[in-house]
């Protein structure tokens, strides 16, 4: 019987935790398609408020996938190599080299996003395109790639594939394509997933680092909350959502399947 | 010519290819973040009041009263949401019911949203036209809305803390010994004593651990208190306004590096207190 009581109540207290994470989210998304959200869901069902959107801001939302698409390409060439490099030269070096490009995971984006930009005014072209929120997103990202590939090479014994390979007469580079690189697939799969989900979703770099003509999604978001009536500005949240949901539930799935190895 | 580049790279010996795997990341991590970052020390320091810059921070009443709420603010997150998600997150290691794994889904999803959606879900929450003021409306006549205040930016943050320190508390409670637990109770302790006890203690690693990634991520997050704009003023917003409104850079810089000094020694410390490896992010 006590037990029992402890259950109920855990369980209460649990779901109510998951509705205040949950409800607000189906707030936004019904107000996103609804015709009227003061006067409620009654008022009817609309997906105006959604193109209006797209007429508005397809531009931003472009611009976060060509934004995300670089930062991960920038982070793959950058970070699968050097993971493999700080994984085999296990050394003094390499912990600083790794203590290093782990810092912008504990300075504040505001931070970084000031110091590039102190660094860099002076480059009008570079401050004006869309490189320079580049640049912001690719250090923030890619400690998510090297760590993520780092811990797939702790789990597999790299040395010995690689000795082998090399026994066999493969050179250093067709050893790290042919060898290497495939060994590797699950932590960079999993390091993409990361990095495009927080390069989509990144504001606080991105909200310092952006010109009127380079707004990103989350930027426009920001935008539309400050100026934008409340069911624009909904329907903006629900297609980020739409865009940031399946790649959570394929992490999660990712991670799941990992757990079960 | 990518072919001549492969030719060689195919006949260097391992070491130089290996110091090669890393150059990429080494002339990215110097150009954008290691030169930008020292000139952003620099420039803290270039003020008119020089290096005393750096403690305006502590002697500035305005920035001191800054500091204190947003370390304030952090503090009562964190405990907050560790209290939250041990509760929740016990509860959901320990018992298999149908609907679990939906209700997990539902206390993680929220990970990676930017903190400007989740002040604008504070708004649909506790805003003027939010679902609370509605229900308040009609249970007393009167119309709660908070979510402007320093309360609706502490909902905001336990919104972003939540899912983060949850994941952490429920794989730290797969890996306790229940064996330790059993033998508690058969030696007659009550179930409270073996909480307190043989749980809690055991528990203690991860609770370093993620609050501390929850209190830096808290003294950092901009986002949030961005789109609320609230009259609070917490640390990140002062950097903002005296970056872009007051144009102080020296001020700004200077806070941003104490911002980042405080987050990065909070961290640091957790780390050599748990031995695992800690990091913030959003």
């Amino acid at each position: 019987m006590r037990d029992r009581l402890i259950f109920v109540g855990q369980l209460l207290f649990t779901l109510i935790v998951a509705a205040f994470l949950v409800v607000p989210a189906i707030l936004s998304i019904s107000a996103g398609i609804t015709v009227n959200y003061f006067r409620g869901i009654s008022s009817g069902i609309t997906l105006q408020w959604v193109f209006q959107v797209w007429e508005l801001y397809a531009g931003t939302i472009l611009l976060s996938f060509v934004i995300a698409s670089a930062t991960l390409a920038v982070t793959l060439v950058a970070g699968v190599p050097a993971a493999y490099a700080l994984h085999v030269r296990r050394g003094r070096l390499s912990r600083i080299v790794e203590e290093i490009i782990t810092l912008p995971l504990a300075i504040p984006g505001l931070a970084l996003a000031l110091a590039l930009l102190l660094t860099y005014q002076g480059f009008s072209d570079f401050r004006r395109s869309w490189v320079f929120i580049l640049t912001g997103h690719v250090i923030f990202t890619m400690p998510f790639m090297v760590r993520s590939v780092m811990a797939v090479f702790g789990t597999i014994d790299v040395k010995t594939l690689d000795e082998g390979a090399a026994s066999l007469g493969a050179s250093p580079w067709r050893r790290f394509r042919d060898v290497i690189v495939p060994n590797a697939v699950p932590g960079i799969l999993a390091g993409s997933l990361m990095v495009v989900t927080l390069s989509l979703g990144e504001f606080n770099l991105t909200w310092m680092l952006h010109t009127p003509l380079t707004k990103t999604l989350p930027v426009g978001l920001a935008d539309s909350y400050a100026s934008m009536r409340l069911e624009v500005a909904s329907a903006y949240t629900l297609i980020f959502f739409v865009m940031i949901i399946p790649l959570l539930v394929a992490m999660q799935m990712f991670a799941d399947r990992e757990q079960a190895r | 010519m990518a072919l001549r580049v492969r030719g060689v790279i195919s006949f260097m010996p391992h070491k130089s290819f290996v110091w090669l795997c890393l150059a990429p990341l080494i002339v990215v991590t110097v150009a954008f973040f290691l030169i930008p970052m020292a000139r952003l020390v620099v420039t803290g320091a270039d003020g008119p009041h020089g290096p005393a810059e750096y403690l305006a921070i502590l002697t500035q009443p305005r920035y001191r009263a800054t500091l204190i709420n947003t370390v304030l603010l952090a503090g009562a997150t964190t405990i907050v949401t560790l209290v939250i998600a041990t509760v929740a997150g016990m509860f959901l290691q320990r018992h298999r019911f149908p609907g679990r794994a939906v209700l997990i889904a539902m206390l993680t999803f929220p990970l990676a949203f930017p903190g400007v959606v989740v002040g604008f879900l504070i708004i649909l929450l506790a805003g003027r036209q939010g679902l609370i003021g509605e229900v308040s409306n009609r249970l007393f006549g009167e119309k709660l809305v908070f979510a402007y205040s320093i309360y609706g930016l502490f909902l905001g943050y336990l919104y972003f803390s939540i899912p983060r320190v949850i994941l952490t508390i429920m794989a730290a409670v797969q890996k306790l010994d229940v064996g330790l637990e059993e033998a508690a109770r058969s030696l007659g302790a009550s179930p409270w004593a073996v909480q307190r006890d043989v749980v809690l203690p055991a528990l203690a690693p991860a609770f370093v651990a993620s609050g501390a990634i929850a209190f830096a991520t808290a003294m950092g997050a901009f986002g949030t208190a961005f789109t609320l704009a609230t009259n609070i003023d917490v640390l990140p917003m002062l950097i903002y306004t005296e970056f872009t409104l007051a144009a102080n850079f020296a001020t700004s810089a200077a806070l941003s590096v104490g911002l980042g000094v405080i987050a990065w020694t909070i961290l640091a410390l957790a780390r050599s207190f748990s031995g695992g490896t800690v990091a913030a992010a959003g």
